[in-house]
């Protein structure tokens, strides 16, 4: 099993989200990561999915979805690419190490966004790799709570997803 | 205008001359507006037999069907009709009524989820929120339902939107960022193709509904009769080429001829137009056809690879493809092949023991094919469906309807039904069993009410069949719940309760006099209570899960 990143340009319509998740839960598809916004165009969404599966999978991935009549377009992003996800994480903290997580954010050029008495927010923005390894970091100080926006996903160079 | 009267009258700009449904509160405006218009509406006893009523219409004539049912339950009995069309690709638009804007999503009286729920089972669904889109969405509708593959389409009209007052401005065209059927086929593919062909020595073609879908027929015996290969069909290409043509080798698969599976076993070269290579039509993928390069045309480019490995994909309409492959081949003599196929076809013929004046399903079959060969057949699910295909040699396109991928029993006769509305001056033959005839025996009412004469053949075995032959040879004839124990249930009187005719047969000899008083009837309809052997079984078989060529047979 590998790991493939898609660009669905989708209308945006209302259900169109509904549409794309029924048929990945119909077909058995996985999806690891979804993540959806509007694009320069306002009648346009675009929708980055990571999907697990192999080649023949992903084949039938993007022709089904091509079946939806609200799918205007599908790439495959998954190689050269930029990849960015946004994560907060709610840490645990006390007098004594506070100042060793804010070195640590630092270091990873995350943003501490909120701080409490017995917690805080710290914010990071980056590939997956990167943030996987500041959240093991944080895991000796205790996650309260953690949030994922799901990957987004540009290819590089001049070559574009668009219409 | 009334948004229900513009819909109504984009209905008749689409051509709509019939609708099959049933009225409710949330539809109630829109069957006002039907009652100016000249669109004949058939009022049937359930919403499922209006959606198989517009299936099997679309199905016989190649037009669109359509069907209305209310909110709620409504809806919700339509589910089974629009999954049964989804499934064999049935151009079909199906309207719903919804409760009024403001209470959606608040559990009203006979709200339903109805977009959701056939969210998975349509090409397309809509929920029309602004009454200004209504005809639009009707001119889309039409659109998708029947271009590309075709396939059910659902637009559920809240009760306010179908109130207001709206222009009506139909647009000619329909432009849909999203959907653009390809059809044309790519020259590249169709020049490889045409070299795969040219190097067979054993080439067989396999002919899906797909072929019928595009009205390609005569384009398929072209390019058959140019190569020269043999055609087999899936159950859902009968009648793509006439069963009597030297080329043809009927259908395959589960209960396929034996000479039909050997060839594609046996063959160098699969030439699949428009199937999808259905788990019934392949049996064991791993086993199917081992010799053979695969050419996969089909308009759906999500078919292609994703049952059984091609070599030679094409997309697009077997209607355009075929003459283009046809143009560039020659023909090749291939007679050891043809020797080979011509040996199997007669060493293992269809058969059934009938020396003993006992009265067979099959020989009820033969006689309808005898008396009337060019009948509009519908079938019911099971072994009357096998039987029939087995038994009842199409000879043109759309002749044989039949439920094919959802396998619905309770499809045959409203389909029936459907196909009569669109043919009145053809004789319409349900070939039924007697557990499928029960799902939708109400749709009699409706027969009798709009002088639709329909003729309903039972195989009546008491018996749910195809499961209790399953019983007897996979579970030590333990026949859990599949006796239906009628014996004492007449049908003959069921149908003159319902004002048709009915009839019971239990010999032999009586066959064909029933047959010929049935098909001279043409007011109302013929319930013939054929009382068949109980324990016939349907051979030749493929066990689940065996290769195509491991099909077994019963000693006669």
């Amino acid at each position: 099993m590998s790991r493939y990143t898609i660009a669905v340009l989708v209308e945006n319509k209302p259900g169109v989200l509904a549409r794309v998740s029924s048929l990945f839960r119909r077909r058995g598809f996985n999806i690891e990561s979804l993540a959806v916004g509007t694009t320069e165009r306002e009648d346009i969404s675009r929708m980055t999915i990571v999907v697990s599966g192999n080649e023949k999978i992903m084949e039938q991935v993007m022709k089904q979805l091509n079946k939806l009549i609200d799918v205007i377009k599908i790439s495959d992003v998954t190689v050269n690419s930029v990849e960015r996800e946004l994560v907060m994480v709610k840490v645990a903290t006390n007098s004594a190490n506070r100042g060793e997580i804010a070195e640590i954010a630092n270091i990873f050029r995350a943003r501490i966004v909120d701080v409490a008495k017995e917690s805080m927010i710290i914010e990071i923005t980056g590939d997956e790799e990167k943030i996987n390894a500041f959240v093991n970091l944080m895991r000796q100080f205790g996650i309260k709570e953690l949030v994922k926006t799901g990957k987004i996903s540009m290819t590089r160079g001049g070559k574009m997803v668009q219409l | 205008m009334r948004a229900a009267d513009a819909f109504i009258k984009a209905l008749e700009k689409e051509g709509v001359k019939h609708i099959f449904g049933i009225p409710g509160g949330a539809i109630i405006e829109v069957y006002d507006a039907l009652w100016d218009s000249d669109i004949s509406h058939v009022l049937t006893r359930h919403e499922q037999a209006a959606v198989h009523a517009a299936d099997g219409y679309a199905r016989a004539s190649g037009k669109v069907g359509v069907a209305f049912a209310t909110s709620g339950p409504g809806a919700t009995n339509t589910v089974t009709g629009i999954v049964n069309a989804y499934m064999d690709s049935s151009p079909v638009v199906v309207f719903t009524g919804q409760v009024p804007r403001s209470l959606i999503g608040f559990d009203a009286f006979q709200e339903a989820d109805i977009t959701g729920i056939t969210m998975p089972a349509t090409k397309h669904n809509y929920l029309v929120t602004d009454p200004e889109s209504l005809t639009d969405v009707v001119k889309e509708a039409f659109y998708i339902a029947s271009t590309g593959r075709p396939g059910p389409v659902l637009i559920d009209l809240p009760k306010d939107v179908t109130m207001v007052d709206v222009e009506f401005n139909y647009s000619k065209k329909v432009s849909l960022m999203g959907y653009n059927p390809r059809i044309a086929g790519h020259p590249k593919q169709i020049k490889k193709a045409a070299e795969l062909i040219m190097k067979s020595e054993r080439p067989v073609i396999i002919a899906g509904g797909g072929v019928i879908l595009s009205n390609a027929s005569k384009e398929l015996v072209k390019l058959a009769e140019t190569i020269p290969a043999f055609v087999v069909t899936t159950l859902m290409g009968k009648g793509s080429i006439p069963e009597t043509h030297h080329l043809s080798l009927g259908f395959i698969g589960m209960h396929g001829t034996k000479y039909g599976n050997y060839t594609v076993t046996e063959s160098d070269l699969v030439i699949a137009i428009g199937c999808r290579f259905s788990d019934r039509t392949t049996g064991k993928v791993a086993s199917f056809a081992p010799y053979a390069k695969i050419i996969h045309i089909d308009i759906d480019a999500a078919e292609i690879g994703k049952n059984v490995r091609v070599d030679v994909p094409i997309v697009g309409s077997a209607k355009q493809i075929l003459p283009k492959l046809t143009s560039i081949i020659e023909y090749k003599k291939r007679k050891e092949w043809g020797d080979r196929v011509t040996g199997w076809r007669k060493a293992y013929p269809l058969k059934y023991k009938n020396d003993d004046g006992k009265l067979r399903p099959q020989y009820v079959i033969e006689k309808i094919y005898e008396l009337m060969p060019d009948a509009i057949v519908t079938t019911e699910v099971g072994q009357n469906q096998m039987w029939a295909a087995q038994y009842f040699r199409t000879s043109y396109p759309r002749q044989f309807i039949s439920s094919g991928g959802l396998g619905t029993m309770g499809f045959g006769f409203p389909a029936a039904m459907g196909a009569q509305v669109a043919f009145p001056d053809r004789t319409v033959v349900d070939i039924a069993g007697d557990g499928s005839f029960q799902m939708n025996i109400q749709e009699l009412a409706t027969c009798v009410d709009y002088r639709i004469p329909v003729k309903i053949c039972v195989l009546n075995n008491m018996f749910l069949g195809m499961v209790r032959q399953w019983q007897e040879l996979f579970y030590d004839e333990r026949y859990s719940a599949t006796c239906l124990r009628c014996k004492e249930m007449s049908f003959e009187k069921i149908a003159e309760g319902f004002g048709g005719v009915g009839m019971t047969v239990e010999k032999v000899s009586e066959v064909e006099d029933a047959l010929k008083e049935a098909f001279k009837i043409d007011d109302v309809p013929v319930v013939i209570d054929f009382r068949v052997e109980r324990l016939e079984n349907v051979y030749p078989m493929v066990p689940a899960g065996a290769a195509l060529n491991e099909i077994i047979d019963e000693e006669v």
